[in-house]
């Protein structure tokens, strides 16, 4: 011991050494290359194999896509173009079944004269979610969003404009009963009085109101069957009304599943295994079949709507798991300041929880809806015409048999690009929602 | 200690802040409070000690029902607490509670967190709420910070943060939970001088610490727990100088004996 000590020298500091600049970096992609991609010997190898197995996935893919033929009126008239361009049997892609059927791969069946109506709908939707995904949007939009539902099912289906507005009236009519009751002071009875009188105007007074109105100013589109929806409109819209609807659906079933109410918490519990413990063509099939089946005879509840239903009430179960996550990650000490500071559940679940456990939860939530956007193709199992459903009745054409790839390709990439934006945004607002650490 | 020690803490009134008669608790089979009695009157400063385990934090948790008690009798200026949610929002409204772990919103800033519950649970409009805000964090000597987020920020000044939060509510009564046990030693002096100050200010304080520094300077009594009883309560300097019981002797002797 005393010799250890004997060695260790007395040390006291009399300056404070200054921060130092950290050394400069080379910067360059020579430099780059060196340290990314010929580091060591095992990373040498991997960057060969990597370069190779790029070369073999590229070397015919490439030059059949940049060969093709885009002007063509059929199949056989591709091949004749290809074999007098590049010679016989020389793989060249016949973009040309894209260029002629672009129309029944975005549209389906619309009406060919009212396809600004999709398009219209879709851009007044990217408007309207503008101030819900950036909170940089000007909020003035928020009426907008509120509005924009009932404007794009009135776009997309057409008929008289009353409909809808009646339908919005609804919501008005409740909001301002539970609004005007809330302010006395007794909640309860005001979401009972609100509910009631909300549906006792859809029941009774919507319908004669819209009546009544479209007498008076006839204003109204050319009505479209849910069945001409097609192709990537059909796609989107059971994608995105699944998307919009899903979340808050999911959000409530995650509360319910922790509620302290036994009889609460079991229901979802039960509702979540249930619906996730079935496949959806399953569920889509019992939209098609069964649901009419309890459903009063002669009643005609739109296809189209069902499967919205469906596939709302499907991804719900799984974005209430996903929140349910990111529930369980908050601590408890969060729980108990907002108890502390006199909270109640709804206040402190609206401004303490849900904020925090939504941004926990936003990977596997925009994995969820990327999932949903996807499984919108197996509507083609209930004969509605999703964008692979279209590309198989191109095929059996006479003019466009024996097209594959072009189609697929094609499908591919516009799929590929709304899940890559979804993706994107995720990882924009991750990055902007991480204050805790800064 | 500090500057703030060396002015005597206000004389106590005569009105009862905090009445806990015969109060019993269990967690499933495990006793953690048997048959706790304590009367808190308003201006008191009471500090409560024991080893860890002795169910010290549970019996402040209880005074604003974070725990829920099986039975006995607490009652909060004038509150009685029951399963009646009305009367739990009442006294909670009223109870202000600083965590060990500061429980900091991670998601608002300073300011946000300071002028959350006056808006939602006070209805309070959000200029006054803000003005009061800044006023709390004058007061805990971090004013400059109320544009950052809690993560930005030390230990200490989360601490002293948590403890503006609280006062914004305008509490009657505050609840520490160990509040200096999470922090760096460098740290722990800004937040027991700003504890310190509160205590001058007359606020009825009920503190969970082992700053026995803290209990000689402000408290006006010493409550020794252990194992869910309240085995000891006295004046500081009686307490640390001459303790009674033997588990006070030997508490006190593993804390200050080294």
């Amino acid at each position: 011991m005393s010799e250890i000590h004997a060695e260790t020298v007395a040390f006291a500091r009399d300056t404070m050494m200054p921060p130092a600049p950290p050394p400069r970096r080379e910067t360059g992609a020579v430099r780059w290359m060196r340290e990314n991609l010929f580091s060591g010997p095992l990373n040498i190898i991997l960057t060969i194999l990597a370069a190779w197995l790029l070369w073999l996935a590229l070397r015919d893919l490439l030059p059949w896509a940049w060969r093709g033929i885009w002007q063509a009126g059929s199949a056989s008239e591709c091949r004749a173009i290809r074999d007098q361009l590049y010679g016989e049997g020389v793989p060249a892609a016949c973009w040309a079944v894209v260029r002629a059927r672009w129309r029944q791969l975005l549209f389906g069946f619309y009406p060919a004269d009212g396809l600004w109506r999709p398009l219209l709908a879709l851009g007044l939707f990217l408007v309207a979610v503008l101030p819900v995904l950036f909170s940089g949007a000007p909020r003035r939009l928020l009426w907008l969003s509120a509005a924009a539902p009932f404007v794009i099912v009135w776009l997309l289906w057409g008929g008289s404009l009353w409909g809808p507005v009646a339908a919005a009236l609804g919501f008005v009519v409740g909001w301002a009963i539970w609004a005007a009751v809330a302010r006395r002071g007794n909640a309860g009875l005001a979401l009972l009085l609100g509910l009631g009188a909300a549906l006792a105007w859809w029941f009774l007074l919507a319908r004669p109101v819209a009546a009544g109105l479209a007498s008076v100013a006839p204003l109204a589109l050319v009505p479209v069957e849910s069945r001409a929806f097609g192709g990537f409109t059909l796609s989107l819209v059971i994608g995105l009304a699944g998307i919009c609807l899903s979340l808050p659906l999911g959000v409530l079933l995650a509360l319910a599943r922790r509620s302290e109410l036994f009889f609460i918490s079991k229901v979802a519990v039960a509702y979540i295994e249930v619906i996730r413990g079935v496949p959806l063509i399953v569920w889509l099939l019992v939209a098609q079949v069964v649901l009419n089946y309890f459903l009063p005879r002669g009643t005609n509840f739109d296809i189209l709507l069902r499967v919205i239903i469906m596939v709302t009430l499907f991804s719900s179960a799984y974005i209430a798991e996903v929140i349910r996550g990111g529930l369980a990650a908050l601590p408890s000490g969060q729980y108990e300041a907002a108890d502390a500071l006199g909270l109640g559940y709804w206040q402190a679940t609206r401004l303490i929880v849900l904020p925090q456990a939504l941004k926990i939860s936003i990977p596997g939530i925009v994995n969820s809806f990327i999932g949903l956007f996807k499984d919108t193709t197996l509507v083609s199992i209930i004969s509605l015409f999703d964008p692979m459903r279209i590309s198989s009745t191109i095929r059996a054409t006479t003019e466009w048999g024996g097209i594959y790839w072009e189609l697929y390709v094609f499908v591919a990439l516009v799929f590929f690009a709304f899940c890559f934006a979804m993706s994107r945004y995720s990882i924009w607002l991750e990055r902007r929602l991480e204050r805790s650490h800064r | 200690m500090t500057d703030a020690a060396l002015a005597p803490p206000p004389p106590v009134s005569g009105e009862v802040a905090v009445q806990i008669t015969g109060m019993n608790k269990w967690y499933g089979q495990f006793h953690v409070l048997r048959d706790i009695d304590l009367t808190v009157t308003k201006g008191e400063r009471i500090v409560i000690c024991g080893p860890s385990g002795s169910g010290k934090s549970t019996l402040i948790r209880c005074i604003n029902r974070l725990e829920e008690h099986q039975s006995g009798q607490i009652v909060v200026d004038g509150t009685e607490l029951t399963s009646n949610l009305k009367n739990v929002d009442k006294v909670r409204s009223e109870v202000g509670m600083v965590f060990q772990h500061f429980n900091l919103f991670p998601h608002l800033t300073v300011l946000e967190n300071c002028t959350l519950a006056p808006i939602w649970v006070r209805k309070v409009p959000k200029r006054e709420a803000e003005e009061t805000a800044m006023h709390f964090l004058h007061k805990v000597r971090i004013p400059e910070q109320a544009h950052k987020y809690p993560g930005q920020l030390s230990g200490g000044q989360q601490q002293r943060v948590a403890i503006a939060r609280s006062l914004c509510m305008r509490p009657k009564i505050m609840l520490f939970d160990e509040p200096t046990s999470a922090l760096d030693p460098e740290m722990i002096k800004e937040v027991l001088d700003t504890m310190i100050e509160l205590a001058r200010d007359g606020m009825t304080m009920l503190c969970v610490t082992h700053e026995m520094g803290f209990a000689q300077a402000v408290a006006n009594r010493v409550i020794f727990m252990d194992q869910g009883q309240i085995v000891e309560q006295n004046t500081p300097r009686e307490f640390f100088n001459n303790p009674r019981s033997e588990r006070s002797k030997l508490f006190l002797s593993q804390i200050l004996g080294h």
